[in-house]
């Protein structure tokens, strides 16, 4: 991608101390590139809004370095940075105006009055609120705040766009029209978005890249088909999407690897990168849709088990496989036109694992 | 759900309609029949004959040929104590807003510690609070002693018994009735709206007088209705400090119902103030109506 904007080098973030101290981040590494949607992934307290708040100027790093366009931005108040914010509670100033909310930040730049006004126009439209200039924010509705929360980020055009969790506080059907407007923004906008949330439905739907956090740290960065076709982890396995997870032993058997599950069955890793767990205990992922059923004895490579639930969800069917005693898999199947066999409880069957879908995993 | 009828519910408050009644109404009602009553010649009051000369001598005062001669001594005492007031409410804001501010941006635990400490005053008599600050500014008192032992000569402080010790004792005692409301406002201010303020690139000033200090206005103006208004009633500390040299109002009302022995005039000041007070009130609610709405 093209250049990077904001870089940060080894940042940690501690709160208290002693014993007490609680280390929000730990020994972070990223780059966030020009006119990017990226988003920080997590559950909560895993470190994204503190990351987030670092970038914006409103905590300080404990140690490291993050820089915008190359300048270290370390001692920097967030009044002096370039870089605004989209709180969580939006956070519009309640004697003010919608407009004057909008070019509060313009008029802190010294712009001229006609010129914020222009500006606040603009912004009014970009939003499609234009005929709410001269409520107050209290007389709007929750999506409609939003939005001015975004203009009014917007008007001064920053370099980076923080955004914390902004559509946490809205509707089923409302976030999903956010999300369509919120990329729609930035793509009009050219600038760079950096998003924090714990859901990761949104996550994927809207960003270039996808940072998944963890207490405190970065475990993979990816684009959202990296993350969900080849997490590295169980934990981003785990909090994107479903994952079936598989865990046994790795040996050499003749020329591939095989897993060797609990019950004593084995699956072959031929093709897959077992790394450096060659002989070790692992955790293997393969998402539930990958996973191939067969009837039981057409197929010698498969993994025998027997159906334990069928649920239809209209357009697939999932069905809950026992393998062995601790190991139970999720199989999705797609219903198209009854060509797909379906399977009853208490079947047995045959499971195949194609090799492109196994992941193994860091646990 | 209705617990009480709307007729059951009145019993709620008649306690407290009841004792006001009887002991604020009344009394009132009582006032306004004395200040229109003829002052009796030895003190008192002359039940029965009317007059409107208390309120007409509040502006004018007869000559010995019996014309009407405008007086403004007492409408000097008034604009003085107005004025005094108004001095003090500033200096109460002046070291009260930063106080609440600060408060305001401690952690939980110790506000609630500094909230207990700005009350401790009130556990003292307002007397003794009075005499210690007699002792502290009094020629060759603390202060006095304190600036010389540290060089500056004043040569005697003089300021106990002028107008400036009176504020100066009023600020002190009214002080608490400022930081509180101010708090109040300032600790449920939204904090994420001050670093909203600074994230849009404005500096700590900005961000005081374009958010901060709006948002508390309710707040700066609830305390100044509670010191200012008080203060105009002030008695024992313009009686100390002032050292009667320096009359207020109350000194004023105080002394026709004891050495003046004039009732009616005692009684009509009374009401002066009150109307002055209520038509200071009116102007307030007309002007700031919308502004606490807006802020909650």
């Amino acid at each position: 991608m093209s250049e990077v904007v904001i870089s940060a080098r080894s940042v940690s973030k501690r709160f208290g101390s002693g014993t007490h101290a609680v280390h929000a981040l730990d020994d972070v590494s990223v780059d966030i590139f020009q006119n990017e949607f990226f988003t920080m992934l997590g559950p909560s307290g895993c470190g994204k809004t503190t990351l987030l708040r670092l970038i914006g100027g409103f905590e300080q790093a404990t140690a490291g370095e993050i820089a915008l366009e190359g300048q270290v931005l370390n001692d920097l108040p967030p009044f002096k940075r370039p870089i605004n914010t989209v709180f969580q509670s939006y956070a519009l100033f309640p004697h003010l105006t919608v407009r004057q909310n909008i070019t509060f930040g313009l008029e802190m730049q010294n712009i001229s009055r006609p010129d914020a006004a222009k500006r606040a126009d603009e912004m009014l439209e970009l939003v499609r609120l234009s005929q709410f200039g001269d409520r107050q924010p209290s007389q709007l509705s929750g999506g409609q705040q939003q939005r001015i929360a975004l203009a009014r980020a917007l008007a001064p055009a920053p370099k980076v766009l923080l955004l914390d969790e902004p559509l946490s506080a809205l509707d089923l059907k409302l976030r999903k029209e956010m999300q369509i407007e919120l990329k729609r923004l930035q793509t009009e906008t050219g600038i760079t978005f950096v998003f924090v949330t714990h859901d990761q439905e949104e996550a994927l739907a809207m960003s270039d890249r996808i940072a998944v956090m963890k207490a405190g740290k970065i475990l993979q960065i990816g684009t959202p088909r990296d993350i969900y076709e080849t997490p590295t982890h169980r934990f981003v396995a785990d909090f994107i999407g479903d994952s079936n997870f598989l865990q046994g032993d790795i040996k050499q058997n003749g020329s591939h690897a095989v897993l060797t599950l609990p019950g004593g069955q084995n699956v072959s890793l031929a093709n897959v990168d077992t790394g450096t767990r060659l002989s070790q205990t692992a955790t293997i992922g393969i998402r539930p849709e990958r996973l191939m059923l067969h009837p039981a004895g057409t197929s010698d490579s498969a993994l025998r088990g027997k159906i334990a639930d069928v649920v239809y969800f209209g357009t697939d069917t999932t069905y809950h496989i026992a393998i062995d005693d601790q190991t139970a898999l999720l199989a999705r199947v797609q219903n198209r036109d009854g060509s797909t066999m379906a399977y009853a409880k208490g079947n047995d069957v045959d499971i195949s694992l194609p090799a492109g879908a196994i992941r193994v995993l860091v646990d | 759900m209705e617990i009480f009828t709307r007729h059951k519910r009145f019993w709620l408050v008649a306690p407290a309609v009841i004792y006001i009644g009887f002991f604020m109404g009344l009394p009132l009602v009582q006032m306004a029949y004395v200040s229109i009553l003829e002052r009796g010649a030895n003190g008192g009051v002359n039940w029965g004959s009317f007059s409107f000369d208390s309120y007409i001598s509040f502006i004018f005062e007869r000559d010995l040929m019996d014309n009407l001669m405008v007086n403004t001594d007492y409408l000097q005492i008034f604009l003085r104590s107005f004025g005094l007031s108004a001095l003090t409410t500033v200096l109460a804001l002046i070291l009260g807003f930063p106080t609440a501010f600060y408060i305001a941006m401690q952690p939980q635990k110790r506000r609630n510690m500094f909230i207990f400490l700005v009350t401790i005053p009130f556990w003292t008599n307002i007397l003794v609070r009075n005499y210690a600050w007699m002792l502290l500014l009094r020629n060759g008192g603390l202060i006095d002693h304190f600036l010389a032992s540290v060089g500056i000569q004043t040569g005697g402080l003089d300021i106990l018994y002028t107008p400036y010790a009176v504020s100066i004792g009023l600020t002190y005692t009214y002080l608490p009735f400022m930081v509180l409301p101010i708090y109040a406002s300032l600790e449920k201010l939204d904090h994420r709206l001050i670093e909203a303020a600074f994230d849009l690139g404005a500096n700590k000033r900005k961000a005081m007088t374009r958010i901060i200090l709006p948002l508390a206005t309710p707040g700066i103006v609830a305390g100044a209705i509670l010191v200012f208004i008080p203060c105009l009633g002030a008695y024992v500390t313009p009686e100390l400090l002032g050292g009667g040299k320096f009359m207020m109002i109350s000194n004023l009302i105080g002394s026709q119902f004891g050495a003046a022995r004039n009732w009616p005039f005692g009684s009509a000041l009374g009401f002066v103030l009150l109307a002055m007070v209520l038509l200071a009130m009116l102007v307030y609610s007309l002007k700031f109506k919308k502004l606490p709405e807006d802020a909650s």
